[in-house]
């Protein structure tokens, strides 16, 4: 008889992991399947770790966990060919406990990560893909993994199983995915000694800095180019929607490779050697594209669930706070000692209340007018770009005419109508 | 029939790199594995049992992580793992190493008897192929080395008839039990384990031994001190070139083939002996 378990988690990421986690330390039995050879192996993100989120499951866990380097300052470029406007926020105050964001890198971190809630009581299997839920009178109760014997039953099953979750798709909770709701991202770590990181980004031993590049880092499209810093290696990413890659016929790894070449970038990453080059997709479909949440034994967390936050780059801040909304609920269910799809249904209400819900609901809107207007891409980051290096170019023109001058590059190409116009459609998205 | 593993973890040499500087071996980030040739050891042993009945054991010598890779040998289907893990044995070689499980095979022997015990050819960090002798030797049983196949046992005559792979052909050779097995790679493929041999690994605590819990050892014998085996230089091995690329139709390519190999006449002399 195989053997039955309180929960199953399926995935080791941020999400499943919390939610593993919080279910062990209250003293439930819980099976955490990963398919990779150990959790992180492979799992992917950008590299900043949110710390406010991860506090809430591990209090401290700085102290301990395979941190990179606190972050003290975040830029954005705008970037054009080469040419670019910044700004940036740098903040010290932030490097002093607790820290703001850290910066991590997976593979270590998600091992580490899944081996505190092995300390706590769960048990985690490596190697082991799940390939379905086992559903008996419509309700979930448990997986079948591709290995012999490989039944195993549950109370509850928690899908963390990432952006294409597969196991969702299979219960019907999700669509497939449309090109627009997912990015393509694909990342190098460059390794570099430690003094030339702090050298070129003005930082000591402990501090990081995350770059974001908009416009020419994805060639006017819709997405983002982003370097963080580790202690000794850069991260450096790039990714769009697939819908854009597709439309624009661009090859994720010859943009890598443009962003890499980019003479703005190019002076930092400079004798960088490549460590490792990894593929993601994000889900960027945002409030529209969150799945069924819940059912009969069953809860979605994570990427799984399509929490992400595109426009402010957070997603394991949402992976995290969710697993964790999800082991609440399942131990409330276990108190009851019921596992009905209208116990686990308060899930999505908390869901709904939470800065998850909240954000996705503000930026509802965003992508998708992003996506079907590529002018804020496209031209106005240039435009900036020409506005912003004519008006500080000294040749003898008085500043009031630079003035204008510098406004024209925007009326005289667009018309103020059009300007306008896009300026209250953003500021609608955004507010 | 209890049938007892050698095993060993080890850095994935696979993805291993060498310093070209200092020609040391760059282990960041390089994750400990179970040594290629002992996973096909313990699959053996397995099978053994599942023919013969009995109890697989696993034994290894390593740092306290190495329960790690005690817990993959569970998976593969091994009933129970010891480890010896103490700082005495650091810093070991191959003479040192064989002494040091050989008295925890003198521990184990105080609990049950041994009938047979398995070791991978050889480790893919070290490459020697010494331990798994050098512990027969120490128990005064029979060593057979490069075993692809484990052809009859007989537990009551206390026989055991195995297949060798030799460099020009084969051996099949019957000894008497205890004995000690090295096996190459090809004895079997290693299976998916099953899902409740997973759930079992993941659960599983192995038996740990510190020096003190094993009896009359010579510490002397032990770890950097007891190892005789001096490293005098260390070096990378040459990047190797490509080949050359043979063009032509059939008759050109050959005729090009046929007159190469003409210059190397070494080629075709008659091997004599074996390695």
């Amino acid at each position: 008889m195989p053997e039955k378990f309180d929960v199953i988690v399926v995935g080791a990421g941020p999400s499943g992991t919390s939610c593993a986690y919080k279910c062990a330390q209250a003293g439930l039995k819980v099976l955490q399947i990963e398919r990779g050879e150990y959790p992180g192996s492979k799992n992917v993100m950008g590299g900043v770790l949110y710390r406010k989120q991860m506090e809430a499951v591990i209090p401290e866990f700085w102290k301990d966990a395979p941190v990179e380097r606190a972050i003290v300052e975040q830029r954005a470029w705008l970037l054009d060919k080469d040419s670019m406007v910044t700004t940036s926020v740098k903040n010290n105050s932030w490097e002093e406990e607790p820290c703001n964001n850290y910066t991590i890198l997976r593979a270590k971190f998600d091992q580490w990560f899944a081996n505190k809630a092995v300390e706590a009581g769960s048990l985690l299997i490596n190697e082991t893909v799940v390939l379905e839920c086992i559903v008996e009178e419509g309700k979930v109760v448990g997986v079948r993994t591709d290995r012999p014997d490989g039944d195993v039953y549950a109370d509850v099953v928690v899908l963390a199983d990432g952006v294409n979750s597969l196991l969702s798709k299979k219960l019907g909770y999700h669509n497939e995915l449309k090109p627009e709701e997912v990015a393509l991202t694909v990342m190098e770590v460059l390794n570099l000694p430690k003094e030339v990181i702090n050298d070129r980004f003005n930082v000591t031993d402990n501090q990081g800095v995350t770059i974001e590049l908009f416009g020419d880092a994805t060639k006017g499209n819709l997405g983002t180019a982003f370097i963080y810093t580790n202690k000794e290696s850069l991260n450096l990413g790039v990714g769009t929607t697939l819908s854009s890659m597709i439309k624009a016929k661009m090859k994720p790894y010859e943009l890598i490779e443009y962003v890499k070449n980019h003479p703005m970038v190019s002076p930092l990453i400079k004798g960088a050697e490549s460590a490792e080059y990894l593929a993601h997709l994000i889900p960027e479909g945002g409030y529209y594209s969150i799945p069924k949440l819940y059912g009969n034994g069953v809860l979605l967390v994570g990427d799984a669930a399509q929490m992400v936050n595109g426009i402010h780059r957070e997603g394991s801040n949402m992976a995290m706070a969710s697993g964790t909304l999800a082991a609440e609920t399942i131990i409330a269910a276990k108190e009851k000692g019921d596992f009905s799809e209208d116990t686990l249904s308060s899930y999505k209400t908390a869901i709904l209340d939470s800065f998850i819900g909240k954000d996705l609901k503000k930026y509802k809107d965003a992508n998708h007018t992003f996506e079907e207007q590529p002018q804020y891409f496209k031209d106005y980051i240039p435009m900036i770009n020409r506005a912003a290096s004519g008006f500080l170019t000294v040749d003898g023109t008085s500043k009031r005419d630079k003035q204008r001058e510098a406004l024209k590059t925007f009326t005289k190409e667009k018309g103020t109508f059009t300007v306008v116009k896009d300026l209250y459609r953003a500021w609608k998205v955004m507010k | 029939m209890h049938i007892v593993v050698c095993v060993k973890q080890v850095p994935d040499t696979r993805i291993i790199k060498v310093n070209p500087k200092t020609n040391t071996l760059d282990r960041r980030g390089i994750p400990a594995i179970l040594n290629p040739f002992d996973s096909h050891a313990v699959e053996a042993g397995v099978r053994l049992k599942e023919k013969v009945g009995g109890t697989v054991s696993v034994l290894s010598m390593g740092p306290p992580n190495a329960v790690k890779m005690i817990r993959k040998c569970v998976e593969i289907g091994a009933d129970e793992g010891y480890l010896i893990s103490d700082r005495f044995f650091a810093g070991a070689d191959t003479l040192a190493t064989s002494y040091a499980l050989y008295k925890a095979f003198e521990k184990m022997l105080e609990e049950k008897p041994v009938d047979i015990i398995i070791c991978g050819k050889q480790t893919i960090d070290g490459d020697t192929g010494q331990v798994g002798p050098g512990i027969a030797r120490r128990l005064d049983i029979p060593p057979i080395t490069n075993v692809i196949e484990i052809k009859e046992v007989d537990e009551k005559a206390k026989k055991v008839v195995v297949k060798r792979k030799l460099e020009d052909g084969y051996e099949m050779i019957e000894s008497s039990l205890p004995c000690l097995l090295t096996v190459e790679k090809d004895i079997n493929p290693v299976s998916y384990s099953p899902l409740p041999n997973m759930i079992k690994a993941a659960r599983y605590e192995p038996t740990i031994w510190k020096v003190d819990d094993l009896n009359d050892v010579d510490k002397k014998q032990l770890g950097l001190k007891g190892s005789p085996t001096i490293v005098a230089k260390m070096f990378a091995p040459p990047k190797l070139e490509g080949g050359k690329k043979i063009e032509g139709n059939a008759e050109q390519q050959s005729k090009q083939i046929v007159s190469l190999l003409l210059e190397k006449p070494e080629l075709f002399e008659k091997k004599r002996g074996r390695a």
